[in-house]
């Protein structure tokens, strides 16, 4: 069983969100997702300053196997993308919920965030997929 | 080792050598070139061994099965290949005026009408030399035509996940928003989803049917009704159409454009990156648009129809009239099948498809739709095997060029996971078919005995598995002098 840790928040498309508590919300991909999309080799990272939607496609990993969109889980204003990335894009693989984070946005509404699963939540969706 | 490491200095291959010096005295002193390019010298002997040698390395369709699913990769009749290189045809020069190329312009123009009969549209263009271009061509057709509407609102293309793996990329190239409609279970499209997902922002929508998870969409009418109602347009990506050639025309389903691959469908050598032909067709509303040039026939008399002519046109594509060697090739292949060979190809291919997807089934391969028909490919998902035995797609994909097979496509389409789309073509003897299957059966014995075996595969091929990872990032492309020695250093 992969990693599902109790602090974060899910959505059905596996990106994990973490609250930093500063206003901004960090997003990634879950170690379910790292590991059925298996080497990571690309990351494209969205610009700062970019709107996005709820729902859209914000970056996009490329692995061995496939090219896959990443979305934000709310709307809101990118701040930050995980520059580290760039060159090992591989800690998607390593770390997925540390060294691996993806982008750094602020949501245009916070209280959006309850509306997205807890972990337990989240497992259930992974275990219906499987 | 790459034939520059076989260079030796002043070798000659003698027979090919200019007994004179180039002149060069007419190109300006300061273009010309100081030292001279680092050209490798060998004897004529070692030339055409090294070549060869390298060709024998080759997995192609001469040679090998090779079930590449969305690829087609079918026989290529040799005839094809003699007839469109016919010295008249090879011989001729791009720039030769239309009374000079009678024989030529009368092959392609028959070749635009096969194709409107056997599509059922209203006009085709040639004019396209890759499929992706063809792709380019019908989004850009739709983008001028509610363009000369006046219609600006239409910013969105619908592409179902079950949609051929270019077309978003089509899409966005014409400077359309992507909206993704999903599949659901049954491989059909979501028409809910779809109903939900029209309205004035459609431009249209791309759709490949039979869809690349190889089932043919029995709510094609509905779909088509939706979208026109919505004031959007049907695009219908040929990639699949072997599956349907002869038996059912887009142009019936309510397509108001399509492209083919003739390199698939219509049996020109393909692979290694082309040379393609990707004609587009289109119905009435869209003629208009189409890529230049065009054949027209006067009586009995062939002319090409350029910018002049056709001033609505999206444009050219390329110099010259397409990629003619291969137009020509698929012209023989169509006029060697006729009407009735078009609908055999479609029968054979689901047959074998049907027949293939039978026995990997009774051998207990998980389809990813066994209750659906396949089309003329079919996906099987390695899950099952990849739980209990830790051996992946990619893992059967490999340890299959061992048994001497292609691998099929792998990990496309995404929505199933651990899968291998497989397609076999009308061209494969049922013995062939067979092989593969008692492959793919001597394949999941090894990876429950020797899993390590399976994962470490392939161990016959001229070089093992590829560290997919460390090539994507640090490409190594372009030889270089004395390159050869740090490797072998």
């Amino acid at each position: 069983m992969s990693d599902v840790p109790n602090d974060l928040k899910y959505s059905k498309t596996h990106e994990w969100v973490k609250d930093n508590g500063d206003g901004t919300l960090t997003v990634g991909i879950t170690d379910h997702a790292q590991e059925a999309l298996g080497d990571i080799v690309f990351v494209e990272a969205p610009e700062v300053g970019r709107k996005v939607g709820a729902g859209e496609a914000t970056a996009v990993v490329e692995s061995v196997k496939a090219a896959s969109d990443i979305y934000s889980p709310l709307a809101g204003e990118i701040v930050e993308a995980n520059a580290i990335l760039t060159d090992t894009p591989d800690a998607i693989n390593t770390s997925p919920y540390e060294d691996g984070w993806i982008f750094r946005f602020a949501p245009s509404d916070m209280s959006a965030l309850d509306a997205l699963l807890n972990a337990a939540a989240y497992e259930q969706v992974v275990e219906e997929e499987d | 080792m790459l034939i520059h490491e076989q260079s030796r200095p002043g070798r000659r291959a003698g027979a090919q050598a200019p007994l004179t010096k180039p002149e060069i005295q007419d190109i300006p002193a300061g273009l010309r070139r100081r030292s001279r390019p680092a050209l490798p010298e060998v004897s004529e002997m070692q030339a055409v061994r090294h070549y060869t040698r390298l060709s024998q390395r080759n997995f192609s369709i001469d040679t090998h099965f090779y079930p590449l699913g969305s690829c087609t990769m079918k026989y290529n009749p040799r005839a094809c290949n003699s007839l469109a290189m016919l010295p008249g045809f090879l011989g001729r020069h791009p720039l030769a005026p239309d009374t000079h190329g009678q024989g030529v312009l009368a092959c392609l123009h028959d070749l635009q009408e096969i194709l409107k009969s056997v599509t059922g549209m209203h006009a085709v263009s040639l004019a396209p030399s890759a499929g992706a271009q063809g792709e380019f061509a019908g989004v850009a057709m739709i983008r001028a035509y509610h363009r000369s509407r006046g219609d600006h609102a239409r910013t969105e293309i619908l592409v179902p996940d079950a949609a051929h793996g270019t077309n978003p990329a089509s899409a966005v190239m014409c400077g359309f928003k992507v909206r993704e409609i999903p599949t659901g279970d049954d491989g059909d499209v979501d028409l809910a989803a779809l109903e939900a997902a029209v309205g004035p922002q459609t431009a249209g929508i791309m759709l490949t049917n039979p869809s690349t998870v190889g089932v043919f969409d029995r709510n094609i009418q509905a779909i088509a009704r939706t979208v026109h109602t919505a004031g959007g347009l049907l695009y219908y990506d040929g990639a699949n159409l072997n599956a349907i050639l002869g038996k059912v025309r887009p142009g019936d389903m309510g397509f108001d454009v399509i492209h083919m691959n003739l390199h698939k469908t219509f049996s020109t050598p393909h692979g290694g990156g082309g040379p393609g032909a990707g004609p587009v067709g289109v119905s009435p509303r869209l003629e208009p648009f189409l890529p230049v040039p065009l054949v027209a026939r006067d009586g009995d008399a062939y002319r090409w129809l350029t910018e002049s002519e056709r001033p609505d046109s999206i444009g050219r594509l390329n110099a010259f009239g397409g990629n003619m060697g291969i137009l020509l090739r698929a012209y023989v292949y169509a006029r060697m099948l006729g009407r009735e060979g078009m609908g055999r190809v479609a029968e054979f291919a689901t047959l074998n498809a049907n027949y293939l997807m039978a026995r990997l089934k009774e051998a207990g391969f998980e389809a990813a739709y066994p209750q659906r028909r396949a089309s003329h490919e079919f996906i099987v998902t390695l899950k099952p095997e990849s739980r209990q035995f830790g051996v992946n797609a990619m893992d059967f994909a490999k340890r299959l060029l061992d048994y001497g097979y292609h691998a099929p496509t792998t990990y496309f389409p995404l929505l199933v996971p651990e899968c291998l789309l497989i397609e076999p073509t009308e061209t494969e003897s049922k013995e062939d078919l067979d092989g593969f299957v008692e492959a793919m059966i001597a394949i999941r014995r090894e990876a429950r005995e020797n899993p390590e075996l399976v994962k470490g595969a392939p161990h016959t091929m001229p070089v093992r598995r590829l560290d997919d990872v460390r090539a994507a990032r640090h490409l190594d492309l372009a030889w270089r002098p004395g390159a050869s020695e740090d490797v072998n250093g």
